[in-house]
């Protein structure tokens, strides 16, 4: 029983994570048709920028000892500030170009990001201290389960939540709405485009904000290719979630999440190491069966 | 006074000229319908009107405005409403949704949820249909009503002009006679500028107004709906006779 209970925790909370990244991914897709590989970098460098610059193992904390309730936001802050910058300076300029065009441009400005992180910290990785509070288990049912886990869970919860309010009961919500699914039209009907993509951008930065809290807590390091697995399966399930639907994004990410705890599980441990391999085989067969995706995004129409 | 006026206005797709120079002037108030074959550059012309392809050369001004080359969402708030060809509903979004989108261009000025509300309320008062269904989605509806969410969407800013790009297209005709009768009557009760695109000039000359031909990317007449229809001329010129 408390063993199950941990596996259904271990799930849920990577699940979560991945849920998060497809979200934030999802979310510039559904109005640019740009796939933003660059998420993951920018995961990584809201975790660097907590640290003070040094080539040093021991890594100098800069904001990372101020309490929560500041640590938080700044986090958050750091993340949407970085994304916004990016639309600015590089995806606005390709705007019109083709998604291939822009995609590439993302590959581009996450090598931007992770080299300017190699530059100031270098590349061995740092062990830091974040939110030390969580690392302590509490038992739930005979099952000892990391308090970090299951704030990761109520707080993905917490943001699944707001983000639906935030879509279905705000004026920006519905404007970003409507020019996901048409962004010509929205923008006949007076929907200021600059405001909509920089809005989604500022909302996806900070989801990598919530990422890399829970991902520098999680392993007590920073590592400048900390983003890139969970931006891989971000973006697999953004593919199997429907490419720019938002709740097939999250189911996805849930999805994956716990096929691949589920796999850690049941598979030989001789293949354990090979788990990787088999989530990715269940992602072809997905893709076989259903190749629009769980839930295809409604009249993916002409973007800008 | 003029308010839309277009100067020797051309749009292209790379090597290929869609609209080839078309001057005219619309005065507040008008109805002008803009007849002609597939690919006479109709549809190019109003979306280069609306800004969403914008002209290669020439010059649109808009209630004063110097509006050419200026983004669709700078256009739309200056009052120039566009239902392109197709009917764009916003498939996902409720009816409600649908119509409430466009009226965040008045955000800035005061009192305008209420004012939101009550264009609501005439929208539902001209297709009571939409407020039967106002919570269902919108791409449930069948064409008709969609024709008639996005010219009631178009109207929810309160436009000076409504450019309408084929309000018939697969409506059958006891629809279509609906959806005009409403047009008719609001641009009434509104002082309503319309520019309405049509294949046919049929619809024109039953509602009567200006009417001009497009075909090739020109404009090739220009006149009183009723008396272009039945002339000769019209016939020549709609079909290219000829000129081969
Ligand atoms: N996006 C586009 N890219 C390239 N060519 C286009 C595009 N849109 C229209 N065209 C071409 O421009 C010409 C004019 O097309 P347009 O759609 O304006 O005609 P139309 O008068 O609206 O025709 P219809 O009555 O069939 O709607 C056609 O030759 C068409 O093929
Ligand atoms: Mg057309």
């Amino acid at each position: 029983m408390g063993s199950l209970l941990q596996v259904v925790f271990d799930a849920l909370a990577l699940g979560s994570l991945y849920a998060l990244a497809a979200l934030g991914i999802a979310l510039i897709f559904g109005v640019m048709r740009l796939v933003n590989f660059a998420h993951g970098d920018v995961i990584a460098f809201c975790v660097f920028a907590l640290l003070w610059p040094s080539t040093d193992a021991v890594a100098v904390v800069f904001a990372g000892n101020l309490p929560w309730f500041l640590l938080i936001p700044l986090v958050l802050a750091v993340g949407a500030a970085l994304s916004v910058l990016s639309e600015l300076v590089v995806f606005r300029r390709f705007r019109r170009a083709n998604p291939a065009t822009m995609m590439i441009a993302s590959f581009a400005l996450g090598f931007v990001i992770r080299y300017f992180l190699l530059m100031l910290y270098s590349s061995r990785p740092k062990s830091i201290s974040l939110l030390p509070a969580l690392s302590q288990p509490i038992e739930i049912f005979g099952a000892r389960i990391p308090l970090l886990q299951l704030i990761t869970i109520l707080v993905t919860i917490a943001v699944l939540f707001g983000l639906t309010a935030f879509l279905r009961r705000t004026r920006f919500g519905l404007e970003m709405r409507a020019a996901a699914e048409n962004f010509t039209m929205a923008r006949m009907l007076g929907v200021r485009a600059n405001r909509v993509i920089m809005g989604a951008f500022a909302l996806s930065g900070a989801l990598a904000g919530a990422i890399a809290l829970i991902l520098g807590s999680q392993t007590g390091t920073a590592n400048i290719t900390m983003g890139a697995n969970v931006m891989l399966m971000a973006f697999i399930a953004t593919v199997i979630g429907g490419m720019g639907s938002l709740a097939g994004a999250v189911i996805a990410g849930f999805l994956l999440g716990s096929i691949a705890t589920v796999m850690q599980v049941i598979l030989p441990p001789d293949a354990r190491a090979f788990r990787d391999a088999f989530v990715y085989g269940a992602v072809i067969l997905v893709l076989i069966f259903r190749p629009q995706g769980l839930l295809s995004a409604r009249g993916a129409k002409e973007r800008v | 006074m003029s308010l839309l006026t277009l100067s020797n206005v051309s749009v292209r797709y790379g090597r290929l000229t869609a609209v080839r120079g078309v001057s005219f002037s619309l005065a507040e108030g008008e109805v002008l319908f803009i007849t002609g074959p597939n690919g006479a550059g109709k549809s190019s012309l109003l979306r280069a009107i609306a800004g969403v392809t914008p002209p290669a050369g020439g010059r649109i001004d808009f209630e004063g405005h110097d509006i050419t080359g200026r983004a669709p969402e700078d256009i739309a708030r200056l009052g120039l409403s566009m239902v392109p060809e197709g009917r764009d509903v916003f498939g996902g979004l409720t009816i409600e949704e649908n119509l409430l989108v466009g009226t965040g261009m008045h955000a800035a000025e005061r009192g305008w949820r209420a004012r939101a509300a009550s264009e609501l309320e005439a929208v539902y008062a001209t297709f009571p249909i939409l407020k039967d269904r106002r919570h269902a989605q919108a791409g449930l509806l069948s064409g008709g009503q969609q024709q008639m969410l996005v010219i009631g969407r178009a109207l929810m800013t309160n436009p000076r002009l409504v450019a309408i790009d084929e309000p018939s297209l697969g409506l059958a005709p006891n629809i279509t006679d609906q959806v005009y009768e409403r047009l008719i009557a609001l641009r009434a009760e509104r002082k309503l500028t319309l520019l309405i695109v049509e294949q046919s000039s049929t619809r024109a000359m039953l509602v009567g107004g200006r009417m001009m031909l497009m075909r090739g990317g020109e404009i090739l007449l220009d006149g009183d709906a009723r008396a272009l229809g039945q002339s000769e001329a019209m016939q020549a010129a709609y079909f290219g006779y000829g000129e081969h």
